[in-house]
């Protein structure tokens, strides 16, 4: 899979060119080109925001279909902590596991259980030296993205283990293939995700080398076959579920992975500019006394997806009936058992954001930005097709916009043209002039 | 280029006990920095050093200048005040010595690392102070 692959695609039939998304993206990853908008691949880190502000639905998330799942013989589900949250007809846990089970799937670990293993590990990792403080969390894709290409001096801090969805996924698997006596290559495993960059994470991971899910299938795409099963079921048939419990749940609603933990030294942000924020605050090293960063691209944490269906305050408020339903922990993995749950591979910073390779040219180029700037309206009205006026000028010095791009400064330069126009019109050459005279005498 | 090489200069001011926009001249010298793909390493060092300084005007002085200097060599920042200036140069630069006010202190400034994180972080710090005139205090970070 190359390098910058992202699950967030254009419809570009429902593209109006509009210029919504180009002012949301937190990276300003987004051009309108001819009508239509265009993602820059290098910047994307498919947090979503533009998923959501597309009036017209024309930004994408790709993730697999329903048909995916018959190119295996055995399918796993690992349902995202949030799927628990989003129907108003199931009561317990228990009804949306027994619903996949209806839906088919052979297997279902809950992700859930993934988060406690990452929290009873992560809680073994804060205990010692071993990272810069604030350790950050790596759970959140579209974070981890952020800070891979702008917050390059905060990859120390990032929690270099795996997900709860690849720890879910390595143990569903084992355990699936262990009992059934099948091999791993007819197993399927499928996250069910209120997420669009689980997608990215899982074809084109960072930190492992390769991600041990198969397939990622939307809520949206699961929510309605999920109900009607919901409908059906009778209490007496639903199965046993002590895999997960309140912790490892929680986890879905912002604050949930950093409450989990034995710490009381934590922050919580959620909301990509608000990350951004403390981002930018972390490394001016304002920040003190606190000892682990969740942070959640989405405002409302997973329940907050751009794939989830149900309002995230709804979902956020039925919450509540598994704190008194579940027990604080679920059956989870002694952390001993969890082999390999360490990333494979280093995070390596790209920088998306030099002018030039070289600094004597990058500063040429910086201090033509900044007379272009002056010559920009400074409205950020966005007509030129970038976010703001400093981004065309940062365009134009990489060569990938004109300066009459602006149609306050194109206007200015017609009605420039149009004036010495007029000047030249009433300026008639000597020879036709005398001719006009006779012609006037006569 | 000629001889006096490439350039790029930045100029600020910092308002006085604006505690809300204190760190913006910092936050837009780094974003700078980082468009000039300057090493990450040398941004946080000296970004770090200025926001000290920053603040440091905020807190001691009623605001101030800073004039950043950038070129292929070297980083710097003159941040200039015209406040109460420094009596004790050398106890100032000591780790826990402060003279903030308490409400600051309340606010979590003025823990007396101002000076010398600005001194960790810099390759060389100059702090020039007269009682009653005024400090200038300058950071060079060297990219080589």
């Amino acid at each position: 899979m190359d390098d910058y692959y992202h699950s967030v695609v254009l419809d570009n039939k429902l593209c109006k060119g509009c210029t919504n998304c180009i002012k949301k993206c937190p990276t300003e990853a987004i051009r309108v080109r001819n009508g239509k908008a265009i993602i820059i691949n290098e910047k994307c880190i498919d947090c979503g925001e533009c998923l959501r502000t597309c009036p017209y639905k024309a930004k994408i998330a790709q993730t697999d279909t329903w048909d995916d799942l018959s190119k295996f013989k055995y399918r796993i589900a690992l349902p995202a902590p949030s799927l628990y949250m989003q129907f108003a007809n199931a009561p317990s846990k228990e009804h949306v596991i027994k619903a996949l089970q209806m839906l088919g799937f052979d297997y279902v670990y809950e992700v859930a259980r993934g988060a406690e293993i990452v929290t009873s590990i992560t809680n073994k990792i804060l205990k010692t030296e071993s990272y810069q403080r604030p350790v950050i969390s790596s759970a959140c894709p579209a974070v981890v993205k952020l800070i891979q290409l702008n917050y390059p001096n905060l990859i120390p801090n990032l929690l270099k283990i795996k997900s709860p969805m690849e720890m879910a996924a390595i143990n569903a698997k084992k355990e699936f293939c262990e009992e059934h006596n099948v091999s791993p290559s007819e197993v399927g495993v499928f996250f069910i995700s209120p997420c669009a960059a689980k997608m990215t994470a899982v074809k084109s991971p960072i930190g492992i080398s390769k991600s041990n899910v198969d397939g990622v299938l939307s809520i949206k795409t699961v929510y309605f076959r999920m109900f009607k099963q919901l409908a059906k079921i009778k209490d007496e048939e639903l199965p046993d579920s002590n895999q997960a419990g309140y912790k490892g749940v929680r986890w879905a609603a912002d604050g949930g992975e950093a409450v989990a933990l034995n710490t009381e030294k934590i922050l919580a942000v959620d909301g990509i500019h608000n990350v951004i924020k403390i981002f930018e605050e972390l490394e001016n090293d304002s920040i003190e006394d606190v000892d682990f960063i969740e942070a959640s691209a989405c405002t409302g944490g997973c329940l907050g997806g751009p794939l989830a269906v149900e309002n995230m305050f709804v979902a956020t408020a039925r919450t509540k009936k598994f704190k008194e339903s579940l027990p604080s922990h679920g059956l989870s993995i002694a952390d001993s058992e969890m082999e390999e749950y360490e990333f494979d591979c280093p995070i390596i910073h790209k920088d998306v954001t030099k002018l030039d390779t070289d600094i004597s040219e990058a500063m040429r180029k910086y201090d033509r930005m900044v007379s272009l700037c002056d010559e920009l309206p400074a409205l950020d009205c966005g007509a030129c097709g970038a976010p703001s006026c400093k981004a065309l000028a940062e365009d134009i010095v990489r060569g990938i916009a004109d300066i009459t791009d602006c149609i306050f400064v194109l206007r200015r330069k017609v009605r420039k043209l149009a004036e010495e126009m007029m000047a030249l019109e009433s300026r008639m050459p000597p020879v036709i002039g005398e001719e006009n005279k006779k012609d006037g005498d006569i | 280029m000629g001889l006096s090489g490439q350039k790029v200069t930045l100029r600020y001011t910092i308002a006085a006990e604006d505690f809300i926009s204190a760190g913006e001249a910092s936050s837009h010298v780094k974003k700078t920095l980082n468009k000039l793909g300057i090493r990450h390493e040398l941004i946080k060092r000296f970004t770090i050093a200025m926001y000290e300084a920053e603040i440091n005007t905020v807190i001691h002085a009623s605001g101030g200048e800073a004039y950043v200097e950038i070129t292929p060599e070297k980083l710097m920042v003159k941040i200039s005040d015209n406040g109460p200036g420094i009596p004790d140069i050398e106890k100032a630069m000591m780790e826990g010595w402060s003279t903030a006010p308490e409400h600051i202190r309340e606010m979590g400034f003025g823990a007396g690392m101002g000076l010398p994180n600005m001194k960790r972080y810099a390759d060389d710090l100059a702090v020039e102070s007269e009682v009653g005139v005024g400090t200038v205090v300058t950071i060079t970070v060297y990219l080589s």
